[in-house]
């Protein structure tokens, strides 16, 4: 059952900018759907306009079933996590974890049973008296969750909410964050721009440029099968190499070595993921190696194909330096790009 | 030891010369509490330290001077604590709702409201005094705390401050309390206001002062002696008495040393927040 959908959701600001070209997609329930793009791209505008906070100027918004475009943010049965977390500075955890639902008019024992369940559930227990000032970046960071799920929504919405930690609790609260909406089974919306983020925790990623979406496809899919030079460059770390080459009679070339047979002909831009180049004795792709990087496990090779700039990642078994080397590619690991447009081909 | 530097010793000589200074006028008021009227016509304040302090101060809040016995130090003072705090807190009342409509509301001319409001800092009220009493006497409030109270609060220092710090406010709060379900009320009873709670005390302090030495607005106002205040009753005992007659300059100078203690007391106990709620806030 679909528990979001967009029917041509459509932003422009009052000052005329175009933040959300017209979409059409939809979040089944239980999903967990990850918003991802560069800065600036309509990630934070989108997800406000499912929170009700930012006006929709165009199409139609449902959420479980219900048309939201005119129904308040605090009726739409969502709850948000803000990127700083957005507690009341003056209310301790407890009464901040149940604002809300003393809001709606809940009797006190009843808040009191929800904000111990959801303190327990997020190891709040000994804090609940605590100011938020008096707590680290990852602890306000469960209050602001603990604030979410004790309304008990239909979905939950977060604005980058783990930015404001250093890496080490990123990753820590990246598997918690994930592992709570598994065991709850709330469809969530996940706004970040941190790609790795979004490969670890979606179900599904929405990548999204300059207002428009780009690819909506599960991690793989967006990782393997980008369906664009936006998306290839985008997602993965390092991106995919991308290189402009013609295609003829039927054979794409790469700086003079055959690349792999296509139905294509005349310009396109290839694809090829770094960990697709084999390095092969007889491989008729030859790269000059400028700089190796020892990441421990791997070997990063940086250097050149012809004109292009280009990324390798080789074992640690394999002893690289810099100068030529001889590459294959792994079968089938090439992407095909209009060389115009850049979409896939 | 370490030698304390140059500078050290002339900022604080600077600052012992200056509270001297300052301090100099209160401490020859507090000792002319203490001699008799006539002494202070014949010698003015002097070094010697009298035994009339205890007379003057039973004279100064028990007894009434002028015709109808109703002004007593006591009554003054109550009225005085009745101005300084319907100021204050009218002040603050009027000008965090005004903030709060400016800031938080979509107003089509909030701005233009702002600066409106923002210009009447031009015209105070000594400016406007004539109309102002005019529409108190004939709204019949003359010689009431209404009179008196009400047509001081419309502030736009206190507009001002308000709105400058609720726009610092984050945004995020504001949008987290809306989807918690807290309508405008809700808002700005649950949030706002907790939130402002140093920027009121530092408002309190300024706003209580200035009302409490209001002068020539009361003078205006309240022609009932048991309406006096402090700050006009002590002009008046000084004055009532002519000719032969010695003023009670120890009464007077006893209501004025009563007079400074309370703002004084104010700022004592509340400068910490004072400070806070100018300089801070804890957002
Ligand atoms: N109130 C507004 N009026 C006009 N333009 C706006 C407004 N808010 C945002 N924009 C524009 O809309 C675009 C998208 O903004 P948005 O905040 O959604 O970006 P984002 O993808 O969340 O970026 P980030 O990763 O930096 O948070 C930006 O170009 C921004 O300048
Ligand atoms: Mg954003």
């Amino acid at each position: 059952m679909a528990q979001v959908r967009f029917s041509n959701i459509g932003k422009t600001y009052p000052n005329g900018f175009e933040a959300l070209k017209p979409t059409d997609f939809e979040i089944q329930q239980g999903e967990f759907a990850v918003l991802v793009g560069p800065s600036g791209c309509g990630k934070s505008t989108l997800l406000r306009m499912v929170a009700g906070l930012e006006e929709i100027t165009s199409g139609e918004l449902s959420i479980a079933g219900r048309i939201v475009n005119a129904i308040d943010p605090a009726d739409r049965d969502i709850a948000m996590v803000f990127q700083n977390y957005a507690l009341y500075p003056h209310m301790s955890v407890r009464k901040n974890i149940g604002y809300g639902l003393k809001n709606r008019g809940l009797p006190k024992t009843e808040i009191a049973r929800k904000v111990d369940e959801a303190a327990a559930l997020l190891n709040l227990g000994d804090h609940l008296d605590s100011k938020p000032s008096q707590l680290s970046g990852g602890q306000r960071q469960r209050v602001a969750m603990g604030r979410a799920i004790v309304r008990d929504p239909a979905l939950f919405l977060f604005d980058e909410p783990l930015s404001n930690l250093d890496a080490k609790l990123r990753h820590q609260m990246r598997i918690e964050i994930k592992a709570l909406q598994r065991r709850l089974g709330v469809t969530s919306v996940y706004v970040t721009h941190d790609q790795v983020e979004a490969m670890t925790m979606a179900d599904r990623i929405i990548v999204m440029n300059a207002g428009r979406i780009e690819q909506i496809g599960t991690p793989a899919e967006v990782y393997h099968e980008p369906a664009s030079t936006f998306v290839a460059s985008f997602m993965g770390a390092p991106p995919m190499n991308l290189m402009r080459t013609r295609a003829e009679a039927g054979q794409l070339h790469l700086n003079g070595g055959a690349l792999c047979e296509t139905e294509h002909e005349g310009e396109v831009v290839v694809g090829v993921r770094p960990e697709d180049f084999l390095p092969d004795p007889d491989g008729a792709i030859s790269m000059q190696v400028d700089i190796v990087e020892e990441l421990g496990g791997h070997r990063l090779l940086h250097g050149q194909i012809g004109d292009d700039t280009v990324t390798v990642h080789v074992s640690n078994e394999f002893a690289a330096e810099t100068g030529p080397l001889d590459l294959s590619v792994k079968p089938g690991a090439v992407c095909v790009f209009d060389a115009e447009e850049g979409h896939r081909i | 030891m370490r030698k304390p530097k140059l500078s050290t010793v002339t900022d604080h000589a600077v600052l012992i010369a200056g509270s001297l200074f300052m301090m100099l006028p209160l401490l020859m008021i507090l000792q002319m509490t203490t001699i008799p009227d006539t002494e202070i016509i014949q010698t003015g304040p002097t070094l010697q330290i009298g035994d009339q302090f205890d007379d003057n101060l039973e004279k100064a809040m028990l007894q009434a001077s002028g015709f109808s016995g109703e002004n007593t130090g006591m009554s003054m003072l109550k009225n005085s604590f009745i101005l300084g705090i319907g100021f204050a807190v009218g002040k603050i009342v009027i000008g965090m709702t005004a903030a709060y409509a400016i800031v938080y509301f979509r107003l089509r001319f909030a701005t233009l409201a702002f600066w409106l409001i923002f210009t009447t800092l031009l015209l105070p009220l000594e400016v406007r005094i004539l109309p102002s009493y005019e529409v108190v006497q004939r709204l019949g409030m003359l010689n009431t705390y209404q009179g008196l109270i009400i047509p001081l609060i419309a502030s736009a220092t206190a507009t001002f401050f308000f709105r400058q710090f609720f726009r610092s406010v984050p945004e995020e709060l504001v949008e987290a309390a809306r989807i918690d379900g807290a309508g405008p009320v809700k808002f700005f009873v649950d949030i706002l206001v907790p939130l402002s709670k140093t920027m009121i005390a530092a408002m309190f302090i300024i706003m209580f002062v200035y009302g409490w030495n209001q002068y020539l607005w009361p003078t205006m106002i309240t022609t009932d002696e048991d309406m006096y205040t402090l700050v006009r009753g002590i002009k008046q005992i000084v004055q009532v008495l002519e000719g032969a007659v010695v003023p009670e300059f120890g009464r007077s100078n006893m209501l004025a040393v009563v007079a400074v203690i309370p703002p004084v007391l104010v700022v004592v106990f509340f400068q910490s927040w004072f400070v806070k709620g100018l300089t801070e806030s804890d957002k």
